[in-house]
C-alpha cells in the first residue's frame, strides 16, 4: 500500500479505479467536478481500461448508469445537491429496476439561496429512494467506502444502487493521507459484478419495471425493495469483516468513539463529526463521560445497532446539518423513533448546526454537553437550537441593512 | 499542531503554496490536512489556503480560527476585511507579508500583538496575479519558521508539487525557494505550534434563540439588478484599462457592449466612460477596442499616479 496526499475528490476517482468500473456517465458540478476530471484524464492516458459519456443532465446520467448496469457492467457516477435533484425523478426509478451501481454525491447546500458550501439536504432528499447511502467522515473512508459499496450494492441479496457521501469543501478540496490498495487487492475484494438476469441488450429489448396497476403487484415489488435495503445491514458486517480481514481497517456501520462509559453523547453524520471528536476528547480530559457516534450506513437505518448503544445513557445531542422546513433535524427524527418506547432511552437533545458549511467549533460542542447535563438534571430534554450566534446575527442584520436601503431606493424609482 | 494559513489572489499560486507545504510536512513525517478556499473561482480575487500539520491524527477541520503563521503573498489584501487576512491573529501568531514597506509600518498601521516579518517583495509586476514565483517563495518562508523542515524536504515537495512545469521553470522556483529559506533561517522556530482549547475554561458560543420574523423582512426581497452596485468588484483589479480620448473614435456601443461587467457608460457626449467602482480589470475591452484607444496600467502603478496628482 502507498499512502499519500489526496483530496476528498481523488479518493472517491480512486474508489472508483481501484473497483475496476467499466462505464462512467458524467455531468459536472461544484464541488464534484474534480471527481470526473482525474478519470476522465487517465483512461485519456490509457492508464485505466473505462469508458466515459459525458451527458446532457444528470437525469440522463443517472438513467444511463441504471442501464449500464442493467445490460451487465459495473458503473459509476457522481454528482452533487442541484445536480442530484435534477436527476431525482431517475433516482427512484433506477432503485426500482434494482440496478446495482455506485454515484458518489459531494454534498452541499440547496437553493434558495444558493450556495456551494455543504450541508445535507441533497442526500436527505435521496433518503426514501433505495439507494443504499454509506456516509464518509474522511478521506480514506471515501476511497475504501466505494469499494464496500459495490460489493454491498452488488450483493445477490440487496442488489440495490448505492450512494457514498462525502462533504464539499471540508474533504472534497481537502488533501489528507489516504492509504491506497493495490490493484489486484481491490480487484480480488471487489470481484466481478455478477448481473444475474439483469440481461439488457441493446439488440434483444425487454421490458423492465414495467406499469403496474392496482396495488397488489406495486406493494410487492415496493416492499421487496424495502426489505433488500435492510438485508443489507447483515451483509454489511460480512463484507466489512472481509475488507478489515484485507486492508486491516474496520468500518462498523456505526463508528463509536469512547462509548464504553459515556453518558452524554453527541451524534453526528459526515466530517464535522471528526471535529465532535476533538472535543469528545477535550470534554474528558476535563473529567466528562463524553462519546461520540457517527452513522456509516444511513440507509438502511440501522436502528437495532442505535439501541443497543444509547439505551441506558443519560443523554444524547443529534447534530443535524439539515433541516426539514416544519419538523427540524432529520436524524433527530430518526434516533427518537429507534429510541421510542424504551424504559431507559437517553434524553434526547436536536441541535442544527454546519447549515451551508457554516463551521462548528469547540466551544460550541463544549456548551452542548452543557446543556445536555442540565437537561440530565432536570430531567427534561431542550427545546431544539439552530447554532447561531449573536454576532452571526448582527452580521445578518447589516446585510438586510443594504438590502433594505436598495429596496427603499428601487420603490423610489 | 501546526495552523497555517496563506492569502493572496487567484492566480498567485497559493493553493500550490499549501500543497508545497503540505507535502513536506508530510514526507517530514508529519499528519498533515491542506485545503483552498475560493468564493468566486476568478484571477484576481481574494483566495486563502491553509495547511494542518500534527505528530498525531487530525481532526479538526475547516478554516483555520487561530492561526500560528499568516502568509500574505499580495500586501493589498491585508486592509480588506473581506479577505480575512487578520481574523483570529494573537500575540501567537506571526504575521509575514510579502511587502516593500517595512515590518514597523505594518506594526503600526495594524496595531496589532501579532509579530511581523516582511517577506521582501522582489521586482515589481504588471499584472499582480503574476506575482512570480510567490507561491514557492510563501511556501519556503513557512517551512523555514516551523524549523521541522529540512531544506532537501522542502526541495523534493517543491519538485513534486511542481512536476508538471518545465524543468527550467522548477529550477527557478528551487533556486529562489532555497534563497528564502536561508533567509528567514535567522528566525526558524519563531513559528510554534498552537494548542487546543480546554473544555474547563472556554468563551461561550454568545448563542441566541433565532427570532421569528414575517416574510416582509425574511424573505429574499432583492429582485432587482441594483442590488450588485453596493459591492465594489473594482479592488478586484490587478489591471486597470484606461481610455486615451484623443485616440477614441466615439463607438462606444463596442466597448460598452461587449464589457461584461456593465462597466463602461456612455456619457451624453456619446464618448464611453469606465466605472472603475466595479471594473473588474478582465480587459476584454482592451482587445475590442478598434482603434486602440484603450490601455492597460498596473492598479497599484494607477494608484501611485493618482495618490501624486492630488498630493
Amino acid at each position: 500500500m502507498t499512502r499519500k496526499l489526496l483530496t476528498g475528490n481523488s479518493a472517491a476517482a480512486w474508489g472508483a479505479r481501484l473497483a475496476g468500473v467499466d462505464y462512467i456517465p458524467a455531468f459536472p458540478i461544484t464541488p464534484q467536478t474534480e471527481i470526473i476530471e482525474d478519470l476522465a484524464g487517465w483512461i485519456d492516458r490509457g492508464e485505466m481500461d473505462a469508458r466515459m459519456v459525458t451527458l446532457e443532465s444528470e437525469h440522463s446520467m443517472i438513467t444511463a448508469a441504471g442501464s449500464a448496469a442493467s445490460s451487465g457492467v459495473r458503473a459509476f457516477t457522481a454528482t452533487s445537491s442541484q445536480g442530484l435533484l435534477y436527476g431525482m425523478e431517475m433516482v427512484y426509478t433506477v432503485a426500482g429496476w434494482r440496478t446495482p451501481f455506485v454515484m458518489v454525491n459531494v454534498s452541499r447546500g440547496l437553493a434558495s439561496p444558493i450556495t456551494l458550501e455543504s450541508d445535507h439536504n441533497d442526500i436527505m432528499a435521496a433518503r426514501d429512494s433505495g439507494f443504499l447511502q454509506i456516509h464518509c467522515a474522511t478521506c480514506q473512508e471515501i476511497a475504501d467506502a466505494i469499494l464496500i459499496a459495490y460489493r454491498l450494492a452488488e450483493h445477490p441479496d440487496v442488489r440495490m444502487p448505492a450512494i457514498v457521501n462525502l462533504d464539499g469543501f471540508y474533504l472534497s478540496f481537502t488533501r489528507e493521507p489516504v492509504d491506497l490498495a493495490k490493484t489486484s487487492e481491490a480487484s480480488a475484494f471487489v470481484g466481478e459484478y455478477d448481473p444475474e438476469n439483469l440481461q439488457f441488450k441493446g439488440n434483444s429489448p425487454l421490458s423492465q419495471a414495467m406499469a403496474v396497476l392496482g396495488g397488489g403487484p406495486y406493494s410487492y415489488f415496493r416492499y421487496e425493495a424495502h426489505l433488500a435495503v435492510q438485508k443489507a445491514l447483515s451483509v454489511y458486517d460480512e463484507i466489512i469483516d472481509e475488507f478489515e480481514d484485507r486492508f486491516g481497517r474496520r468500518y462498523d456501520m456505526i463508528d463509536s468513539y469512547q462509548m464504553e462509559d459515556a453518558e452524554y453523547v453527541i451524534v453526528m453524520l459526515g466530517s464535522f463529526s471528526t471535529k465532535a471528536r476533538d472535543a469528545v476528547d477535550s470534554l474528558r480530559a476535563a473529567g466528562w463521560k463524553a462519546g461520540l457516534l457517527r452513522p456509516r450506513l444511513f440507509r438502511p437505518f440501522p436502528r437495532q445497532q442505535i439501541r443497543q448503544l444509547l439505551l441506558g445513557r443519560r443523554a444524547v445531542a443529534v447534530i443535524d446539518q439539515n433541516i426539514s422546513m416544519g419538523m427540524g433535524g432529520v436524524l433527530h427524527s430518526e434516533f427518537a423513533t429507534a429510541l421510542y418506547g424504551a424504559n431507559d432511552a437517553p434524553l434526547l437533545a436536536s441541535y442544527i448546526g454546519g447549515l451551508g458549511g457554516r463551521d462548528i467549533s469547540q466551544q460550541e460542542f463544549f456548551a452542548i454537553a452543557d446543556e445536555l447535563r442540565q437537561a440530565d438534571e432536570r430531567g427534561e430534554a431542550p427545546s431544539p437550537r439552530l447554532l447561531y450566534t449573536e454576532h452571526e446575527l448582527t452580521e445578518m442584520r447589516k446585510l438586510q441593512a443594504i438590502a433594505q436601503a436598495e429596496h427603499a431606493e428601487i420603490n423610489q424609482n | 499542531m501546526f495552523r497555517i494559513r496563506f492569502h493572496g489572489r487567484g492566480g498567485q499560486g497559493m493553493k500550490t503554496a499549501s500543497r508545497i507545504l503540505g507535502t513536506a510536512f508530510f514526507n517530514a513525517g508529519y499528519e498533515v490536512q491542506d485545503a483552498p478556499r475560493y468564493g468566486a473561482e476568478r484571477r484576481g480575487a481574494p483566495i486563502f489556503a491553509y495547511v494542518r500539520a500534527d505528530r498525531e491524527t487530525i481532526n479538526e477541520r475547516g478554516i483555520i480560527d487561530r492561526p500560528d503563521l499568516v502568509c500574505v503573498a499580495d500586501d493589498t489584501l491585508v486592509g480588506m476585511p473581506a479577505a480575512g487576512v487578520v481574523q483570529g491573529m494573537d500575540a501567537h501568531t506571526v504575521l509575514l507579508i510579502n511587502s516593500h514597506e517595512t515590518a514597523e509600518t505594518w506594526q503600526k498601521r495594524l496595531n496589532t500583538e501579532a509579530r511581523i516579518l516582511i517577506l521582501t517583495a522582489t521586482e515589481d509586476v504588471e499584472d499582480r496575479a503574476e506575482l512570480p514565483y510567490i507561491g514557492s517563495r510563501c511556501a519556503a518562508a513557512a517551512a523555514a519558521l516551523t524549523n521541522v523542515i529540512e531544506r532537501e524536504t522542502l526541495v523534493a515537495a517543491l519538485t513534486e508539487e511542481l512536476g508538471h512545469l518545465p524543468a527550467d521553470i522548477i529550477a527557478q522556483n528551487r533556486e529562489i525557494a532555497l534563497r528564502v529559506f536561508d533567509e528567514m533561517a535567522q528566525h526558524a522556530g519563531l513559528v510554534a505550534p498552537g494548542s487546543m482549547p480546554s473544555a474547563n475554561d472556554y468563551d461561550s458560543p454568545d448563542w441566541i434563540e433565532m427570532p421569528f420574523e414575517n416574510a416582509a423582512i425574511s424573505n429574499l426581497a432583492i429582485h432587482a439588478g441594483a442590488t450588485s452596485v453596493m459591492v465594489r468588484t473594482g479592488l478586484w483589479r490587478t489591471m486597470r484599462p484606461v481610455i486615451n480620448y484623443p485616440k477614441c473614435s466615439g463607438c462606444a456601443w463596442i466597448c460598452s457592449t461587449y464589457c461584461p461587467d456593465g462597466a463602461i457608460n456612455v456619457r451624453a457626449d456619446g464618448f464611453p466612460e469606465i466605472d472603475y467602482d466595479h471594473c473588474k480589470g478582465c480587459l476584454v475591452c482592451v482587445a475590442q477596442c478598434p482603434p486602440h484607444a484603450i490601455e492597460s496600467i498596473a492598479e497599484h502603478v494607477a494608484r501611485e499616479q493618482e495618490a501624486e496628482a492630488s498630493a
